[in-house]
C-alpha cells in the first residue's frame, strides 16, 4: 500500500494561537477515502484531531472539508483522486470549509451560517387547505422532481465555496435556495408564490446568485442548487411575474427577442430593451448613464447613428427555426436529474417534463412502477430534444 | 438549569417524533442529540416504511408477516398495535411533506420488500430515512417554540432519584465540554443500535450502544440482545449497505457459478425471504465454496431497467461507484452479509415504559418486542415512529402527574470528575481505536450468521479482557472544545457492555431461532425456548440472565418457510 501524507489544518481555541498546518503520513490503499486516513491518523497517532463524521458512505453530510482547495465529503473523495488535484509528491491538505466560522481543526460553526439560512427560508411545508383524509394526490413527477433538492445531505459543501456569499455574507445562498425550492416545487405547498415574492424581495435573496458554477461542483449529492436556483427564478418570472430586482429576467428576455429579431446580438436595442423598452421611463436614466460608452463606440466607428435606429441584419431561417422548434413545444422542459436519470449532459435526455401550473397539456402518463421490471428500458423524456 | 417535562435523548427518527409527540399533547420538551439530529443514523435507512394502507391490504396480513418474519418471538400484542397504526402514521408523515413516491394515479405507490406478502413499502426512492428524518427536523424547526434543541451534547449519566424514578441526565456540551443537569418528569431514550461494537457494520461510526449501556447501568433491562441482525446484502471491503428495495426491485442474487442460489433455500420467496434467512443461504454458499474468492456472492441489479435504477436506487448507484468502483446499472456486484441491526434493546411496555419508573425507549435502542428473532425490512421504520409516538405522548400524559424533580449539585460534580478523570489518565495504556478494532473484529467473528458455544465463550473472555484495558486506555486531547478523544473512550466502555449483554444472551439461547443460528443446536425448540431472555446489571460482574413469556394473541407459532 502506498503513503499517503496528510497535511490537516488545525485550530484549537483553548490554546491561543493561530491556525497551523500539520503533517501526517499514513499507509493506506489509493481506493481508500480522505476521512479513512483521517480516522487512521486519529487511531495511531494523533486522537486530538477534530472532524465530524459518522456514516462513512456520503449520507449523513458531517465530513465535509475542503481538500486540496475544493470542498466536498472527506469520506467520498478517494486518496488518489485528492493526491491528482495537487502537485506530484506533495501532501493532501485537508482544511475546514469556507464561509463559516472554526470552532476546532475541521469542525465549522453551521449553525451561525447553513442553519441559519435554512430557517430563513420557512422551512417547512405550508399545507394546501382543506388537509385531504388521506394523501395529498400529486403527480408521480412532481414527487420525483423535488426528490432531487430532497436528496441534499446538508453537508455545507455548495456553502463553503458560494462566491456571492464571500462577497455578501447575507446571501441566502444555495443550500437554502435549493431548500426552498422543495417546497416551491411541491404542489402540496400553499403558498408558493408568497414564498418566491420573499425569496425576490430580500436584498440578499435569490437573485443574487450570480451563476458561477461553484456549488454545482461542490455538491456530493447531484443536488445542483444552482439549478435549483435558476428554477425558482424562472417560476417567479414566468408563472408569477415577480419583479427581479436586479433586472436579470428582463435581461434574459431582452436578449431572447433581440435573437430572435436579429439573429446576432444589437447592443443598442439590447440596453433600453433590458429595461422594458426605449420608451419606458425606466430606461432612460440607463441610457443616459450609458451615452459616453455610445459616443466612444460611434467615435471609433462601432456603432453609427443609422445602426443605433435600424439593425440592417435579420435573423436567418435556422435561427427562425430553432425558437419554432422550442416554443412548438407543449410543455415545459426541466433539468433534473431524478426525472431524467442522467447525471451528465453528455448521456443526453437531461431534459425532462415537470408539471407546473400553467402546463397547457395534460400529464403523460409514465410507466407503473410495477410493471418497470418487465418494461424494456426507456429513452428519457425530452432525450432527443438537445 | 434546564427542566423540561419530557426529555428526549436522541434525535434520530424515534427521538423527533416522541419530541413531536410530547410537544403536541402540550409538555415542555427538550430533545438532545450528540450529533446534529440530521447526523444520526436514520438518515440512512434506505428502503422504505411498511404499512397496510392499501385496502387491498390488511394490517393483519402485516402483522402475520412481521411475527413470521420474528420467529415467533416478536410479543404479538405490541405487532398488532404497531401493524394497526401503521397506515395513519404514513399519512401523518405525508401531510406534514414527506415526498413518498406516487403511482401513475397520483396516489402512494408501493414497493416490494422481503418477507412481506404483499407490497406495501412506501418509499422516497432510495432515501425514505433521510426523507423522513428532514421533514421531521422541518417540523422541529417549526415547532421551536415548545421544543428545546440541544444539538451536539453529549449524554454522559441517567439520573434516578431516591424512589428509583428517572428523573433527567447529566450531558456535556461538545462544543465547550461544559456539563449540565437536565432535570425532566419523563425521560425517552432515543439513541439507537450499537452497531459500532461490531466490524464490520452498515452502522455510522455514532452508533455505539449508548442508551442500551447507560439504560443498563441505572438497572433497566435488556431483552432479545443475541438476536443481531446480518443484513443479506453489504459491500464486502467497508460493510456499506445495498438496500433491500435492490431485490424489491427486482435484483438477483447469484453464487459464483451464476446460480440463482436461493430457490434452493427459499423456493417461493427466493430473494425476498426474510433476512435471516437469505443471510444464512448466502454464508451457506460461501462457506461450502460457491462464493467469490473474497468471500462473498454476488447481486445483479441489471436485472432492473436502467432508468428505474437511476430513478429509484440513485443512492447505491453512487455507493457502487464512490465505495467498490462498481457501475451497478451494468454488472452485479459482490455482497455478502454483514451487521445491521439489533433486535434486541431496552425492554419496553408497549408505549415505551422500561422497567425504571419515569424511563422510556423507543426504536432500536428498545426491544417492545415487535421484531423478535428476525426484523422485516421496512419495519424499523414503522417501529420508530410508532413507538416514538407513543413513547412521547405516555410520557407527556405521565409528565402532567409528576413534580419537577431537582437533582443536587453533587452528582454532576462527581460527572465532570469522572470525565476529568479519563482525560487526565497517564499516557501508556492501550488505544481506544485498537481496543474497539478488536472488539469489532471479534463479535464479527464469533457472533455472527452462525456461532456455536466455543466460538461465544472465546469471544466473552475477550471482551472480558477488553473491558479491563478499556478501564486504563489514555487519550491523546486533554482539552475542552469538540474533544472527540474522551467522548470515543466513554462510548467504548457503552460497546462493550452491550457486547457483554449479547454474548450472555447467545450463549444462554441454545437453539436457533430468527437472527440467531447455533451450529452445536441447530433446531427450534418452541418446548423450552419460546421465551425471551432478559439481562441485567450485576455489579461487575457478568450480567445475569431472567426470562419472560413471550405474548401470542392469534398466531401460534407454525414451521417458517419462505
Amino acid at each position: 500500500m502506498p503513503d499517503y501524507t496528510l497535511r490537516i489544518r488545525r485550530y484549537n481555541p483553548e490554546v491561543g494561537e493561530a491556525a497551523y498546518w500539520e503533517d501526517h503520513t499514513v499507509e493506506m490503499k489509493s481506493h481508500s477515502s480522505v476521512l479513512e486516513a483521517i480516522l487512521e491518523v486519529k487511531a495511531k497517532q494523533d486522537g486530538s484531531i477534530g472532524i465530524r463524521c459518522s456514516c462513512r458512505a456520503a449520507i449523513c453530510g458531517s465530513c465535509g472539508v475542503r481538500i486540496n482547495g475544493k470542498p466536498g465529503l472527506a469520506c467520498n473523495t478517494h486518496l488518489q483522486v485528492a493526491a491528482a488535484r495537487g502537485a506530484e509528491g506533495e501532501p493532501i491538505t485537508v482544511e475546514p470549509m469556507g464561509n463559516m466560522p472554526v470552532i476546532r481543526d475541521l469542525i465549522v460553526d453551521m449553525d451561525a451560517v447553513h442553519w441559519k439560512k435554512i430557517r430563513r427560508v420557512v422551512p417547512w411545508l405550508i399545507n394546501k387547505e382543506p388537509i385531504p383524509e388521506r394523501e395529498y394526490i400529486v403527480p408521480h413527477e412532481n414527487m420525483v422532481d423535488v426528490t432531487q433538492s430532497m436528496a441534499c445531505i446538508q453537508c455545507g459543501a455548495c456553502v463553503s465555496d458560494c462566491l456571492s456569499m464571500e462577497v455578501d455574507p447575507g446571501f441566502i445562498g444555495p443550500a437554502a435556495l435549493a431548500k426552498a425550492y422543495r417546497f416551491v416545487g411541491d404542489p402540496r405547498d400553499a403558498e408558493q408564490y408568497e414564498r418566491l415574492k420573499d425569496l425576490a424581495e430580500d436584498e440578499h435573496g435569490m437573485y443574487d446568485c450570480t451563476h458561477c458554477f461553484n456549488c454545482i461542483d461542490a455538491c456530493p449529492k447531484g443536488v445542483a442548487p444552482m439549478s435549483q436556483i435558476m428554477r425558482l427564478r424562472r417560476i417567479a418570472g414566468t408563472d408569477h411575474k415577480i419583479e427581479d430586482r436586479n433586472n436579470g429576467h428582463r435581461h434574459e428576455q431582452a436578449f431572447v427577442k433581440n435573437i430572435k429579431r436579429n439573429g446576432l446580438l444589437h447592443e443598442a436595442d439590447l440596453l433600453p430593451d433590458s429595461y422594458g423598452g426605449k420608451l419606458h421611463p425606466r430606461a432612460a436614466p440607463e441610457l443616459i448613464e450609458s451615452m459616453p460608452v455610445a459616443m466612444k463606440a460611434m467615435a471609433r466607428g462601432k456603432m453609427t447613428p443609422g445602426k443605433v435606429l435600424l439593425h440592417p441584419h435579420k435573423a436567418p431561417a435556422e435561427v427562425k427555426q430553432i425558437f419554432k422548434t422550442i416554443e412548438g413545444r407543449p410543455k415545459r422542459e426541466e433539468l433534473n436529474l431524478y426525472v431524467s436519470g442522467y447525471e451528465n449532459a453528455e448521456e443526453r435526455g437531461d431534459l425532462a417534463h415537470v408539471p407546473h401550473a400553467d402546463d397547457p397539456t395534460p400529464l403523460n402518463p409514465p410507466e407503473p412502477p410495477t410493471a418497470a421490471a418487465s418494461a424494456p428500458p426507456a429513452e428519457p423524456e425530452g432525450g432527443d430534444s438537445i | 438549569m434546564p427542566s423540561h417535562d419530557v426529555l428526549v435523548i436522541g434525535a434520530g427518527l424515534a427521538g423527533q417524533r416522541a419530541a413531536l409527540a410530547a410537544a403536541s399533547a402540550g409538555a415542555s420538551v427538550a430533545i438532545i442529540s450528540k450529533v446534529h439530529p440530521i447526523r444520526s443514523h436514520s438518515v440512512a435507512a434506505a428502503g422504505g416504511i411498511n404499512a397496510a394502507l392499501n385496502p387491498e391490504d390488511s394490517w393483519e396480513s402485516h402483522a402475520f408477516d412481521t411475527v413470521k418474519g420474528s420467529d415467533y418471538l416478536g410479543d404479538q400484542d405490541a405487532i398488532e398495535i404497531m401493524c394497526r397504526e401503521a397506515p395513519d402514521e404514513i399519512l401523518y408523515l405525508e401531510h406534514i411533506g414527506v415526498t413518498f413516491h406516487r403511482d401513475e394515479t397520483g396516489h402512494l405507490g408501493t414497493r416490494a420488500f422481503g418477507g412481506a406478502s404483499q407490497a406495501r413499502t412506501y418509499y422516497v426512492a432510495d432515501i425514505t430515512g433521510q426523507a423522513i428524518l428532514h421533514v421531521l427536523y422541518e417540523q422541529l424547526m417549526k415547532h421551536h417554540g415548545q421544543l428545546d434543541r440541544y444539538e451536539e451534547w453529549f449524554t454522559t449519566d441517567l439520573l434516578r432519584d431516591g424512589n428509583g424514578h428517572s428523573v433527567g441526565a447529566i450531558c456535556r456540551n461538545l462544543r465547550d465540554g461544559r456539563m449540565q443537569v437536565f432535570d425532566a418528569k419523563s425521560v425517552i431514550l432515543a439513541s439507537g443500535g450499537a452497531g459500532q461494537a461490531f466490524k464490520p457494520t452498515t452502522n455510522g461510526l455514532i452508533v455505539t450502544g449508548d442508551g442500551m449501556a447507560q439504560a443498563f447501568r441505572i438497572g433497566a433491562k435488556l431483552m432479545d440482545m443475541e438476536m443481531v441482525q446480518y443484513h443479506p446484502t453489504t459491500l464486502a471491503e467497508n460493510g456499506f449497505l445495498i438496500t433491500e428495495g435492490a431485490r424489491g426491485e427486482g435484483a438477483w442474487l447469484l453464487n459464483a457459478a451464476g446460480e440463482r442460489f436461493m430457490e434452493k433455500y427459499a423456493p417461493n420467496k427466493l430473494d425476498l425471504a426474510s433476512r435471516d434467512v437469505v443471510s444464512r443461504a448466502e454464508q451457506t454458499e460461501i462457506n461450502e465454496g460457491r462464493g467469490f474468492p473474497d468471500g462473498t456472492v454476488a447481486l445483479d441489479i441489471t436485472k432492473v431497467p436502467r432508468k428505474r435504477i437511476l430513478e429509484a436506487l440513485r443512492e447505491i448507484v453512487n455507493i457502487g461507484r464512490d465505495f467498490a468502483g462498481v457501475d451497478i446499472t451494468r454488472e452485479p456486484i459482490h455482497i455478502r452479509p454483514g451487521m445491521h441491526y439489533m433486535m434486541g434493546g431496552v425492554k419496553t411496555d408497549s408505549y415505551g415504559e422500561t422497567n425504571i419508573p419515569g424511563l422510556y425507549a423507543a426504536g432500536e435502542v428498545a426491544c417492545v418486542s415487535v421484531h423478535g428473532g428476525n426484523r422485516l425490512g421496512a419495519n424499523s421504520l414503522l417501529d420508530t415512529l410508532i413507538f416514538g409516538r407513543r413513547s412521547g405522548e405516555h410520557a407527556a400524559a405521565r409528565a402532567k402527574l409528576m413534580p419537577m424533580p431537582s437533582t443536587p449539585a453533587s452528582k454532576l460534580v462527581d460527572a465532570e470528575a469522572s470525565i476529568a478523570a479519563i482525560i487526565s489518565r497517564p499516557a501508556g495504556g492501550r488505544r481506544i481505536a485498537a481496543i474497539k478494532d478488536e472488539l469489532g473484529t471479534t463479535m464479527n467473528g464469533y457472533c455472527a450468521v452462525f456461532r456455536d458455544a466455543d466460538g461465544l465463550a472465546k469471544a466473552h473472555e475477550i471482551v472480558r479482557r477488553l473491558k479491563e484495558e478499556a478501564a486504563t486506555a489514555s487519550i491523546d486531547d486533554r482539552g475542552s472544545v469538540f474533544n472527540q478523544d474522551v467522548i470515543g473512550a466513554i462510548e467504548l466502555g457503552y460497546m462493550l457492555d452491550v457486547a457483554e449483554t449479547i454474548l450472555v444472551a447467545a450463549q444462554e439461547r441454545k437453539e436457533s431461532r430468527g437472527a440467531q443460528f447455533r451450529t452445536d443446536f441447530p433446531q427450534r425448540n418452541d418446548a423450552e425456548w419460546l421465551k425471551h431472555i432478559d439481562v441485567a446489571v450485576n455489579g461487575g460482574d457478568v450480567p445475569k440472565v431472567d426470562y419472560s413469556p413471550v405474548t401470542i394473541t392469534r398466531w401460534q407459532p407454525q414451521e417458517r418457510t419462505y
